[in-house]
C-alpha cells in the first residue's frame, strides 16, 4: 500500500446520503478477478445512460471535475454490500480523500487497506463544504493527516479525528497484513490453548 | 476475570482477542472463514504474491452462489467471466485442500443457508465471509460479520482479523404480532424505526418474548438484515431452540462432544444486569405486514397505509433521500401502496430461502394460481432445502400455481447470475436491499416477506397478506376486483 501524503485538490460533491456500494460500483461489473480497471465502473448507473453514453449533468462527467481526488459525500458512505471493489473503484477514478459527516463500517475497513483517507466531519463543516462559497467548484482543499486537518481556502483550517492506528498504517503506507504476519507466534499460542483448532 | 455482568457479545469477543496492545485493534480469531466465488479471487491471488499457504484449511469452507445460474438442468454459466470466476475458485480450493460444495454436488447453496445446516456454524463461534449478510449466521449466538476481500486473505494467511471493539445495541422487541405478521415485518420495522445507519459501529442483541418463540429460519431472518440497519452484527443466545436445530447435523458435535458443547453453550447469554452502549424497544403488538416503498431498506412501511410525503420529512435530507426515491420508483405521496402493480415476484435470498420461508409461501398458493402478469421465481436457498421441499410436496404447490421453481443460488437478489428484473420492472422480493438497480439496472423493488411475495403473486399487485390468511383461496378464480384495480394503477 502506497503511502498517503498531503492531499491538495478542489473537491467534487455529491450531496447524498446513503450512498450504498451497489451505487458506487453495480454488482455486475463485480464478475472480475482482478482489482484493476474497475474506474469506469465507478457510479456506473448514475454516470452512463442505457445505450452507454455519459450522463451530461451528472457532477463526474463534467470537464472541469476531472483529475480531482476529493470527494464529499453525504452521510453514511458506503453502507450495504461489502465488496472491496467500492475503495479499488474510487481510487481507480482518483480518488484518495473522501468527506462525509459518517461511514458504514466495512466500507470504512476496506478503505484503509486500500490507502483511501475517510475524513469525518461535523454536520456544519460537511454543510459549508455542500452549499457555501468553498463548494465543489472553487475553493482548493488541502488534507494534512499528519496534523489531522483540513484547509479550506487560504484561512480555514479545521482538525479531524482518526484513531491512531489508521493514521500510523495510512502514513507508512503499512501493510496489514504483514503487520499481522508478524503475530505468528502468539497466534501459534493461542491455538494450542483452545480446543478443535 | 472481573465479576462484571457481560453481554452475550463481550464473551464471544474476549474469548477470540489473541493479542490486544494499547491503541491498537486486536488481533481476533476466526472460527470458521466462509468463501465464494465474488471475493476471494483476489485474495487468493494476494497469498500467491507473497507465497504463504492458507493457515487453518479446516476453518475454511467453499460453496457457489453468487453468478450461479438457477434454471434446471443447466449449469452452463452466462458468460465468460462469471465462469472464470468459478473457475479460479474450483483452482484455489484445489490448490490449498479447502472442502468446496461446488454446484451440483448436493451440498452447495448460499454460503449463509449452508453453514448453518451443515451444522458448521454454532454458538459462541467468530465467523467471517466476504458478504455483508454474513450477520445471518448470529442466529446461533456467533458472531458474525461481512468483510472486503483485503481482510479475507488476512483471513486465510493468518486465520485472524485486525479487529476494533464494536459497540452493543440491545434490541427489545415488546409484544407478540398478529397472523400474517413475521420475522421479515418484523426486521423491516426496525429498520424503518432507526435507519440503514442506526446501528452503524454497534452489534445488535436481539432479545424479547418474540425472538425466544422464533424457529432458527426466522431468527436468521432477523440476523440476516443486522446490515441493513448498519450494524457489524446481530446475534441471539442460543437456547433450546438452538441445540435442537444444531443436534445430529453434519458438521455438530456428537457424543459426548456434543454434551460438552451444550454445556458452553448454554453460558453465552447477557448476564443480568450487563449493559449496552444503546437499547431500542419496538412494539409488535399492533404491528401490520411490511414492505418498503423506496431505495434502501430503511424506507418502510406498513402494508396498509400511506406512500410517505417528502414534505413531511424532519430534515432537508431525508426529503430529499424520500424525493429522490419516489421519483425512481415510479411512485406518487400520499397514495395507498395496496393495489400497486407488480411484474416479478422473487421468494428466495439468504434473508428468506430455507424451508419455513418456502412453506409460508406455500401455504398461501398451494391451489391458487399467480397472477398471468406476474412472473413468480421461487429459489431455494440450498440444494438441501430443494431436496426437502421436494420431499414434502412444495415444489408440486409452486409449479402447479404457475410459479418457477429454481435450483439454489443467489439469484435475483444480486442479480449477477443472469436472473435480473428489466428497466422499469416492479418485483416483490423477499430478499434484503431494494436500492437502485440492485436486482437489475432501472428495476425496482418493494422488500416484504414470503407470505406477503406470495399474496403479491396471486394478484398481481401489493396485497395485504392477511386478507387471504382470513379467506383462503382456492383456484383460479383467487383474485376479485384486482384485476381491474391493476389496470387503473398502471
Amino acid at each position: 500500500m502506497k503511502a498517503f501524503t498531503e492531499v491538495q485538490s478542489k473537491a467534487i460533491a455529491i450531496a447524498v446520503d446513503d450512498i450504498d456500494t451497489d451505487q458506487i460500483i453495480p454488482a455486475r461489473f463485480l464478475k472480475t478477478i482482478d482489482k484493476l480497471g474497475l474506474g469506469k465502473s465507478l457510479f456506473a448507473d448514475w454516470r452512463y445512460r442505457e445505450d452507454g453514453s455519459e450522463t451530461p449533468d451528472f457532477v463526474l462527467n463534467k470537464e472541469s471535475m476531472s483529475g480531482r481526488s476529493i470527494l464529499v459525500a453525504g452521510n453514511n458512505f458506503g453502507c450495504g454490500s461489502s465488496r472491496e471493489h467500492a475503495p479499488w473503484a474510487l481510487w481507480a477514478w482518483g480518488f484518495r480523500v473522501i468527506i462525509s459527516t459518517s461511514f458504514a463500517d466495512i466500507f470504512r475497513n476496506n478503505a484503509l487497506k486500500n490507502g483511501l483517507l475517510l475524513v469525518e466531519v461535523s454536520e456544519s463543516i460537511h454543510k459549508a463544504l455542500l452549499t457555501g462559497d468553498s463548494s465543489d467548484t472553487d475553493a482548493v482543499l488541502r488534507v494534512n493527516l499528519e496534523e489531522q486537518t483540513l484547509s479550506i481556502g487560504d484561512n480555514n483550517t479545521i482538525s479531524f479525528e482518526i484513531d491512531a492506528f489508521s493514521k500510523k498504517c495510512l502514513l507508512e503506507g503499512l501493510d496489514q497484513l504483514s503487520y499481522l504476519l508478524s503475530f505468528q507466534e502468539s497466534i501459534e499460542k493461542y491455538e494450542s490453548e483452545r480446543p478443535g483448532s | 476475570m472481573s465479576n462484571t455482568p457481560k453481554t452475550l457479545f463481550d464473551k464471544v469477543w474476549q474469548s477470540h482477542i489473541v493479542v490486544q496492545e494499547d491503541s491498537c485493534p486486536a488481533v481476533f480469531y476466526i472460527d470458521l472463514h466462509l468463501i465464494h466465488e465474488v471475493t476471494s479471487p483476489q485474495a487468493f491471488a494476494g497469498l500467491k504474491a507473497r507465497g504463504l499457504p492458507v493457515r487453518r484449511k479446516s476453518r475454511t469452507v467453499a460453496t457457489m452462489d453468487h453468478v450461479i445460474p438457477t434454471l434446471s438442468g443447466k449449469l452452463a454459466v452466462i458468460d465468460a467471466n462469471a465462469q472464470k470466476m468459478l473457475d479460479a475458485l474450483e483452482q484455489n480450493c484445489r490448490e490449498h485442500d479447502i472442502v468446496l460444495f461446488a454446484a451440483g454436488s448436493g451440498r452447495e447453496g448460499i454460503v449463509h443457508v449452508i453453514g448453518p445446516e451443515l451444522g458448521l456454524t454454532q454458538p459462541g463461534m467468530t465467523i467471517v465471509c466476504g458478504d455483508s449478510h454474513t450477520a445471518t449466521h448470529g442466529a446461533f449466538g456467533a458472531f458474525a460479520f461481512g468483510i472486503g476481500t483485503s481482510e479475507v486473505e488476512h483471513v486465510l494467511a493468518t486465520q485472524c482479523l485486525l479487529q476494533e471493539k464494536p459497540k452493543t445495541l440491545e434490541v427489545v422487541f415488546e409484544g407478540m404480532p398478529g397472523p400474517g405478521v413475521t420475522a421479515k415485518d418484523i426486521i423491516l420495522a426496525l429498520c424503518a424505526q432507526i435507519g440503514i445507519g442506526g446501528a452503524t459501529g454497534h452489534v445488535i442483541e436481539y432479545r424479547g418474548r418474540v425472538i425466544d418463540a422464533m424457529s432458527m429460519d426466522e431468527r436468521m431472518t432477523i440476523c440476516n438484515m443486522s446490515i441493513e440497519v448498519g450494524a457489524r452484527a446481530g446475534m441471539i443466545a442460543p437456547d433450546e431452540t438452538t441445540f435442537a436445530y444444531l443436534k445430529g447435523r453434519e458438521s455438530s458435535p456428537a457424543g459426548n462432544a456434543w454434551d460438552k458443547a451444550v454445556a458452553d453453550w448454554e453460558l453465552l447469554k447477557s448476564d443480568a444486569g450487563a449493559e449496552f452502549d444503546k437499547r431500542v424497544v419496538l412494539d409488535l403488538s399492533s404491528l401490520a405486514p411490511m414492505l418498503t416503498y423506496g431505495t434502501n431498506p430503511g424506507m418502510g412501511m406498513q402494508v396498509d397505509g400511506k406512500i410517505p410525503n417528502p414534505d413531511d420529512s424532519d430534515t432537508a435530507s431525508e426529503k430529499y433521500a424520500i424525493g429522490k426515491a419516489l421519483d425512481y420508483m415510479g411512485l406518487e405521496a400520499g397514495q395507498a401502496i395496496l393495489g400497486q402493480p407488480i411484474d416479478v415476484v422473487f421468494i428466495g435470498s439468504c434473508t428468506n430461502s430455507r424451508m419455513q420461508d418456502l412453506r409460508d409461501a406455500a401455504s398461501i398458493l398451494k391451489g391458487a394460481k399467480v397472477h398471468p402478469t406476474t412472473r413468480t421465481l421461487i429459489v431455494p436457498g440450498s440444494a438441501a432445502v430443494k431436496a426437502e421441499a421436494e420431499r414434502t410436496g412444495l415444489d408440486k404447490i409452486f409449479i402447479d400455481a404457475g410459479a418457477e421453481w429454481r435450483n439454489p443460488g443467489c439469484s435475483m437478489c444480486i442479480a449477477m447470475n443472469g436472473d435480473a428484473l428489466e428497466p422499469g420492472q416492479y418485483a416483490m422480493s423477499t430478499s434484503n436491499r431494494n436500492f437502485e438497480g440492485r436486482q437489475g439496472k432501472g428495476g425496482r423493488t418493494f422488500l416484504a416477506s414470503p407470505l406477503m411475495a406470495a399474496a403479491a403473486a396471486i394478484r398481481g399487485c401489493v396485497t395485504d397478506v392477511r386478507e387471504l390468511i382470513e379467506n383462503p383461496v382456492s383456484g383460479q378464480e383467487s383474485a376479485p376486483a384486482s384485476d381491474t384495480d391493476r389496470e387503473t394503477r398502471r
